[in-house]
């Protein structure tokens, strides 16, 4: 099971459609389309991502839920890599 | 995941930030807000353009309903600026508010009331950025603008120490009459692992009064500013275009204030631009969003390069940075501002509007 939780490091809005995501550790900028917006925005260190894409993305998108997992899993993992995301093997109390 | 999600990470950082103000443009989201908390400072910079003692600051809940609201219009990026910030006791309340509203919050200050406890403290709410003012790389002429003895050290470890902390730093240079060791300057900021700004550009006081503008740069000193390496940062800086105007060109503005930007003062009033003091209402009176509407910023936002008096027409539109600020405070927001002209000419070397000043015979 994977969790993720969003980085308290990190300035953001919503900018029509599209998340803007800046960090504030490494300056670095990122904008999230819809989709990764849903999964960014619902990832609360409590709701296992698997959970998260059936919610998010199975029920909105005609996609096969284990390429969407899969697809997820990969988006976080890139996430987490510039610290804008938390992701761990357990449920997450406080991301950094 | 290319079907249903992505991300795009800012290889092109420039381009994105871009994309995003033109986006905010279009859809009348004041991206950007620049944000004095107070106008009384610790330092008596000679070229200050603020009034010190106009005091009636906004109190703590009242700044913190204006963060509310420019949160809710939109606004990300959030410059607290003053004066001096750390002058207010309510600074990290401030800022950490800011910070739980998810802003993208820089920091102008002149550092030097920023010890190790207010450093640790800043990293930990997650300012990202800091502009600290340096005038000199030699101490003396530092604390001889600033009228601060010290202050030069006192700035520096604050650069230090944000540094240390993982801020993103950089040091902000007006550029003053006598001019200033640029080369020096550029190689102290990569010392310290700092960015560096150039302004070349004194500007009134907010309240009109002109005296400041006397200590600009001679033509000499513009002249030798805009060809020193240590100054020039891109192709753009020695190969101006003077490439006429077309239909596009026409069609554009001069700069964002008013369009996906504003300022708000200490006292709650919002302008275009700290620059372009039109004050076009008060948050004491208005909420932000009635002010953002109000015909006066429509007014600013209608104006494009084919409705200015002078400039529509000037060879040097293409490359001109044009401040209609500037031009607000030389008396016509659609009008040229000598200031401009100057900085155009001396970059490149064709006649402006308002520079050179022709002489009575012609020459």
């Amino acid at each position: 099971m994977l969790y993720i939780a969003r980085s308290r490091s990190i300035a953001a809005r919503a900018l029509d459609g599209e998340m803007v995501i800046m960090s504030t550790s490494d300056s670095m900028l990122f904008t999230l389309n819809e989709v990764a917006t849903e999964i960014w925005l619902a990832a609360d260190g409590r709701t296992p991502l698997s959970q998260i894409v059936q919610d998010k993305v199975c029920a909105r998108f005609e996609v096969e839920p284990e390429a969407a997992y899969a697809d997820a899993e990969d988006l976080c993992r890139r996430l987490a890599e510039h610290g804008i995301l938390a992701i761990s093997d357990r449920p997450i109390d406080s991301p950094r | 995941m290319t079907d249903v999600a992505s991300l795009t990470a800012a290889g092109a950082r420039t381009s994105l930030l871009n994309r995003i103000g033109a986006k905010a443009e279009a859809r009348g989201i004041p991206i950007s807000v620049h944000l004095d908390l107070t106008w009384a400072c610790n330092e008596g910079c000679v070229h200050c353009y603020l009034d010190h003692t106009a005091g009636g600051d906004m109190n703590t809940v009242e700044i913190k309903g204006a963060l509310d609201q420019l949160a809710a219009a939109g606004t990300m990026f959030l410059t607290l600026s003053g004066g001096e910030i750390m002058l207010r006791k309510d600074i990290f309340e401030i800022v950490a508010y800011a910070r739980s509203q998810l802003f993208d919050v820089r920091l102008k200050t002149n550092g030097i009331l920023i010890g190790e406890g207010e450093a640790d403290r800043f990293a930990e709410l997650g300012v990202r950025a800091v502009n600290i003012s340096i005038y000199s790389h030699l101490p003396e002429v530092h604390d001889a603008i600033t009228r601060v003895p010290g202050s030069f050290h006192r700035s520096i470890e604050a650069v230090k120490r944000l540094k240390s902390r993982g801020r993103a730093v950089e040091i902000r240079v007006s550029v003053m009459r006598g001019g200033a060791d640029y080369g020096r300057l550029r190689a102290l900021a990569e010392e310290l692992g700092a960015g560096i700004l150039y302004d070349a550009t004194i500007v009134p006081m907010i309240d009109g009064d002109r005296t400041p503008v006397l200590l600009n740069i001679s033509p000499a000193e513009r002249a030798a500013f805009y060809s020193d390496p240590a100054v020039l940062t891109g192709l753009e800086d020695v190969c101006a275009s003077l490439a006429p105007a077309d239909e596009e060109l026409l069609n554009a503005h001069s700069c964002g204030a008013g369009h996906n930007g504003c300022y708000i003062s200490p006292q709650g009033d919002v302008m275009p631009c700290v620059q372009f003091p039109l004050v076009c209402g008060s948050l004491r009176r208005s909420r932000f969003l009635e002010i953002w509407r109000s015909p006066q910023f429509a007014e600013v936002r209608g104006i494009r390069n084919r409705d200015l008096d002078v400039c529509g027409s000037c060879s040097s539109l293409s490359s001109c940075d044009r401040c209609p600020g500037l031009a607000f405070q030389d008396g016509n927001m659609r009008g040229a501002s000598r200031q401009t002209c100057e900085n155009t000419y001396s970059r490149t070397k064709a006649p402006t509007p308002l520079y050179p000043v022709a002489t009575p015979d012609g020459a």
